[in-house]
């Protein structure tokens, strides 16, 4: 299998052995260390060490809200419950990510051992794979490996001769980037349609089925059992102190070298587009950090440290690591287009003002496209983005207002010149 | 397979609605849920055909209409957006002769787009029913189609 976008530059961990090996051979998984961090959980510690472990690691999720695993366990652990879930999020939707796709293609068993731990901590017995349904190859990837390791004993009944038993199963999405929200993942997984559920509770104590449940991203899980074969001195030693280990970015759009580059937290937006992926510095016009709920940054924001604590001081978000750099060529109007058109097809119309703050976002837009608005247009977008902050029901409308306003205030000039009927952008289709 | 056939693949519980209408959509030479394979499903789920219908119209995966042997779903989010693929949307407009969303006469090809597929790094990209093509111009869709209609 062809591996596609995989970089080497930057700090290895997640990705070490990335295209070393046959991703579903679990030989050499094994060879490599792997499974390790299982068995000796599953000798010498009991959930509230593993819980713990996790807990001083200082591990936050990495699907973007940075939210501490550890803690995210215990809330699970402490339901008094006989059905508890673990759920792997890889419903990769965010655009421009491709981070979760690489550990699984790359190495699978990684996500499956978090996952086993992430059971034994909570004390579950079931877990899902949520796989976009755009990910047919990796349907076969997984499925090939979860084979293999209920065969070899590590997954199934009476795990490694402990008294410990569970299994994974798959569960493929069917094309709806809402899914990727915990709830929303949670309804589509119990048959109905992907619609976000009212929080609280949260998944730790009502899930799926209405058990507890523990909702993972990817990353997140595949980190936990290097995080248990290596120490916690060694996960601190990398990043900041809020953020400690590395993050795995995709860095896409006017770059010589696109692709997914594995970085310490903390690093420099700038580090990572012109000295790792060979960004044009006479060129750069500006970014879009962190997905399509992500923010619109311009020069003054190379400075920044990519880690949760740095990002959220500037008013952006890590999100899903995804960077989009954008040339002194290219059109801001064009990229809010397709910004906007995605949120439109994505709200999936349970709440008023994610339904119709979008469809209302995309007609101004293409007003602008074509010349066809006026200032107070640009001001009504503002508003509308900043309404459905408020009142919209769950994350996908709340968050469009980061790149409607980031990209209005860094870039209203370019934004007014489309307003002049005359004005002949050719990147906007006139 | 017949419809009963692969109905039975699945215990018959709601959470396997999402598996059941992918089965039924890719055993389907057209690519699409018909009226009767959801009330099927209805039936054998014991769900009204509403909730069935609800369920499968929210996710952009399944549809009503029938498909061409070949579908292509352009990607358009900014990532492809930024190098052109309203570009390669346009020329594939004209090479198959049809809008989006459509089907060519003879039941060859549907034009849909689509969200991100993560190839993000050799934008533009689509897929071809699961076959993947990226760094796609113009004169490169040509080709591309071109080849498809030989393969008939």
């Amino acid at each position: 299998m062809e591996l596609i976008g995989y970089r080497e530059e930057g700090k290895r961990v997640l990705l070490a052995n990335v295209g070393k090996y046959s991703p579903t051979s679990i030989d050499n998984y094994v060879a490599n260390g792997g499974f390790e961090a299982l068995k000796k959980v599953l000798k010498e510690m009991s959930p509230t060490d593993l819980i713990n472990t996790v807990k001083e690691s200082g591990l936050r999720g990495r699907g973007g809200a940075g939210f501490p695993t550890g803690l995210k366990w215990e809330l699970t652990a402490k339901e008094d419950s006989d059905v508890k879930y673990v759920i792997a999020n890889a419903d990769e939707g965010e655009f421009g990510t491709f981070k979760d796709r690489m550990i699984m293609e790359g190495d699978p068993y990684l996500l499956i051992e978090g996952m086993v731990l992430a059971g034994y901590a909570v004390g579950a017995t079931e877990g899902y794979i949520y796989l976009r349904a755009e990910y047919p190859h990796l349907w076969h990837v997984l499925g090939e490996a979860l084979e293999k390791a209920r065969e070899r004993g590590y997954l199934g009944k009476k795990i490694q001769g402990s008294d410990f038993s569970f299994d994974i199963k798959l569960f493929r999405g069917a094309g709806a980037y809402v899914c990727g929200e915990e709830t929303a993942l949670l309804e589509s997984l119990e048959g109905k349609r992907g619609h976000p559920r009212r929080k609280p509770p949260y998944p730790a104590q009502h899930g799926l089925w209405g058990k507890p449940t523990v909702v993972n991203n990817v990353e997140t899980l595949s980190y936990v059992p290097l995080i248990i074969k290596n120490g916690i001195e060694w996960f601190r030693s990398m990043g900041t102190e809020k953020s400690p280990g590395t993050k795995i970015f995709t860095v896409i759009g006017r770059v010589k070298h696109p692709g997914g580059y594995e970085v310490e937290m903390g690093t420099p937006l700038s580090t990572l587009l012109f000295d790792y992926a060979c960004a044009d510095r006479n060129e750069f016009k500006g970014a879009l950090v962190g997905g399509a709920a992500g923010v619109v940054v311009d020069e003054s924001f190379l400075d920044v440290k990519l880690d949760f604590e740095s990002l959220e001081e500037r008013g952006a978000l890590l999100g899903s690591g995804a960077i989009l750099v954008f040339n002194k060529d290219d059109c801001v109007v064009d990229i809010l287009h397709s910004v906007l058109q995605f949120f439109k097809h994505e709200s999936c119309g349970k709440c008023a003002p994610c339904r119709l703050g979008t469809q209302a976002l995309f007609e101004i837009i293409e007003e602008i496209r074509y010349g066809e608005a006026t200032g107070e247009d640009i001001d009504k977008m503002v508003e509308i983005a900043e309404t459905m902050k408020d009142a919209a029901y769950c994350p996908l409308g709340q968050f469009v207002v980061l790149p409607v306003k980031s990209a209005i205030e860094r870039f209203r000039g370019e934004i007014e010149r489309h307003l002049d009927p005359q004005f002949a952008c050719k990147k906007c289709w006139r | 397979m017949k419809r009963e056939e692969i109905l039975r693949q699945f215990e018959p519980r709601r959470e396997n609605i999402i598996g059941i209408f992918h089965a039924l959509q890719n055993a389907n030479p057209r690519k699409y849920l018909t009226k009767d394979d959801l009330l099927a499903v209805a039936e054998y789920l014991d769900l009204p055909p509403t909730y069935v219908y609800g369920v499968a119209g929210f996710y952009s995966y399944f549809k009503f209409e029938p498909r061409g042997k070949y579908v292509i779903r352009v990607c358009d989010s900014p990532g492809c957006r930024l190098f052109g693929s309203l570009d390669i949307l346009e020329k594939l407009k004209e090479v198959l002769g049809i809008e989006v969303g459509e089907t060519t006469k003879d039941g060859m090809f549907t034009l849909e787009t689509t969200s991100c597929i993560g190839f993000c790094t050799h934008s533009p990209a689509m897929l071809i029913n699961d076959e993947i093509f990226v760094d796609l111009t113009p004169s490169k869709i040509e080709k591309i189609i071109e080849e498809k209609r030989r393969n008939v």
